[in-house]
């Protein structure tokens, strides 16, 4: 069997973005700066999409801007307010702990250029609570940025209540959407949200494009320059077979997300439910309030990416944030910020089911992780002091 | 390309001598959970010679892979040439591992080393 549970990681493209794709890089491959009509139908065709992707989220299509995936929108959104902030004294940005390291590695270098970041705690169950954002808004705050899902432990941000904040504060409001936009509804009026970043490649759009929504008056700042594309706010020729497939995706995600998150989250709740009974384990995040397709679960004694290997063996692909998958010395930020201690972090396993994921493929991944998890326990010294009682369970 | 070499997951998936020696003659454990790896080797040893040796591991692919070609390395070897055991050895054992994945065989040498300091300490008279 062969199962591709790492959808926070990427999605397969969806027939619908192909085929919106294909004519764009066969026949209609015209610049849609150029005056004559080859140029002219690109044009249209890129402004369709605009219009499209704003429906999605209730924007208009002058406040959609096309980038080059999440971590540009997120580069560009925080930049910007912050370069707003600059020129009015303010040097606050407020976010949380846990964010993608888009949003993270943009506020460090803003630290270091004079701004003071302050990092909301997200709590045991990686929620953010509005009253500690209500206490951090001081009067030189020129932003808040807290994403709306988390892309490691998949647990939702109140960001209607966040956002209300910050508009009756006068506080920009910034939210990394990344993996909410096309799986949950998004409505940036309701929502109070200021500016929002999304990126196709997550509801099975093609991958090297997202977008920036900054609200009518929200004044960016260009991270490139050297056109007037993206009402000179991105200069560079729009991609746009890329954003003929964003358009495409999103649409059809919006058109059936209320049953595709239902039946997800089901699933998602069956796969909990037949991880948890591995002894001494745990699911990260809080467990109502989380993406539909997202399951994250700490394993006591054992490290993540010998699970992955192993899982991958078995035709099951999955995502660990343990420090050996990351490349350095620390496991994943977002568990530590949660709270588990670095030795448990380390055991870490996240699952992302897709739309078309089936009872049976969840039951496969249930047994094949007991029977992995098990297996690199037999050989683990950590679990032999632990079941031997020289060191205590923390799990 | 894969992440790792085809010896690498060969010693992954199917490690040699994994385990415990109940009545070991020496025993070394390197590494902490912090870091998420740990290696524990255990030792046989009769006549100046590793007869016996078993490992133990929390950590990564190439950790566990590490931890059994090392074992490999030695099983069988007089104790002056398990002494003798350095990390590239190991690496070089394994057709190389990723830069960032080098501290599992250095790992994998300090297991054993630690485990030969632990004889040497109950048999001070085997000291060279």
């Amino acid at each position: 069997m062969r199962i591709y549970a790492d959808n926070a990681a990427t999605t397969k493209p969806s027939r619908a973005a192909i085929n919106a794709m294909l004519p764009f890089l066969e026949e209609e491959y015209g610049n849609p700066s150029s005056l004559y009509a080859l140029g002219q139908r690109a044009k249209e065709a890129l402004e369709q999409a605009r219009e499209e992707i704003a429906a999605v989220i209730r924007a208009t299509p002058k406040e959609i801007f096309f980038t080059s995936g999440g971590s540009e929108a997120d580069n560009q959104a925080i930049l910007s307010a912050a370069e707003i902030g600059r020129k009015a004294g303010k040097r606050r940005i407020i976010s949380a702990a846990f964010e993608h390291h888009a949003v993270l590695h943009t506020l460090n270098r803003l630290e270091k250029d004079g701004f003071d970041v302050t990092l909301l705690d997200v709590h045991e169950n990686g929620v953010v609570r509005p009253a500690e954002l209500e206490a951090a808004i001081r009067g030189d705050t020129c932003l808040v940025t807290v994403m709306t899902a988390n892309n490691e432990i998949g647990t939702l941000q109140p960001i209607r209540e966040l956002g209300a904040i910050c508009k009756k504060r006068g506080v920009p409001f910034h939210t990394d959407a990344v993996q909410a936009v096309g799986h949950l509804p998004v409505d940036v009026d309701a929502d109070n949200i200021d500016m929002l970043s999304a990126s196709a490649h997550k509801f099975h759009g093609p991958k090297g494009v997202g977008f920036l929504y900054a609200r009518n008056g929200v004044r960016l700042s260009n991270l490139i320059e050297g056109g007037a594309q993206e009402r000179g706010k991105r200069a560079g020729t729009e991609n746009v077979p890329a954003i003929m497939g964003m358009a495409a995706a999103l649409k059809e995600s919006a058109s059936r997300m209320a049953e595709d998150a239902a039946r997800m989250g089901a699933l998602r709740d069956r796969l909990i439910a037949g991880l948890q009974e591995i002894p001494h384990s745990a699911l990260n995040g809080d467990a109502a309030k989380r993406l539909p397709g997202n399951v994250n679960f700490c394993f006591e004694g054992i490290e993540g990416e010998g699970l992955l290997l192993h899982l991958d063996d078995r035709g099951i692909c999955a995502s660990s944030g343990s420090a050996c998958t990351s490349g350095s010395l620390e496991p994943s930020h977002v568990l530590l910020a949660i709270g588990r201690a670095h030795d448990v972090a380390h055991g870490s396993l996240r699952l992302t089911i897709g739309e078309d994921a089936t009872e049976e493929e969840i039951d496969y991944i249930i047994r094949n992780v007991k029977e992995v998890v098990e297996y690199l326990r037999g050989f683990s010294p950590v679990w032999r002091d632990l079941t031997s009682g020289k060191a205590q369970f923390i799990l | 390309m894969a992440l790792y070499s085809e010896k690498v997951m060969d010693h992954f998936r199917n490690p040699r001598n994994v385990g415990v020696i109940e009545d070991a003659d020496g025993v070394g454990e390197v590494g902490n959970a912090k870091c998420g790896d740990i290696m524990k080797m255990y030792l046989k040893i009769e006549d100046d010679v590793v007869t016996d040796v078993k490992f133990e591991t929390f950590g990564c692919g190439s950790a566990i892979a590490s931890s059994s070609m090392a074992t490999e390395l030695i099983k069988g070897k007089p104790v002056a040439d398990a002494m003798k055991l350095t990390n590239k050895a190991v690496a070089e054992a394994l057709d190389g591992l990723p830069a960032y994945k080098m501290h599992c065989s250095v790992l994998a040498e300090e297991a054993i080393q630690s485990a030969l300091e632990d004889y040497y300490e109950k048999h001070p008279e085997k000291k060279p």
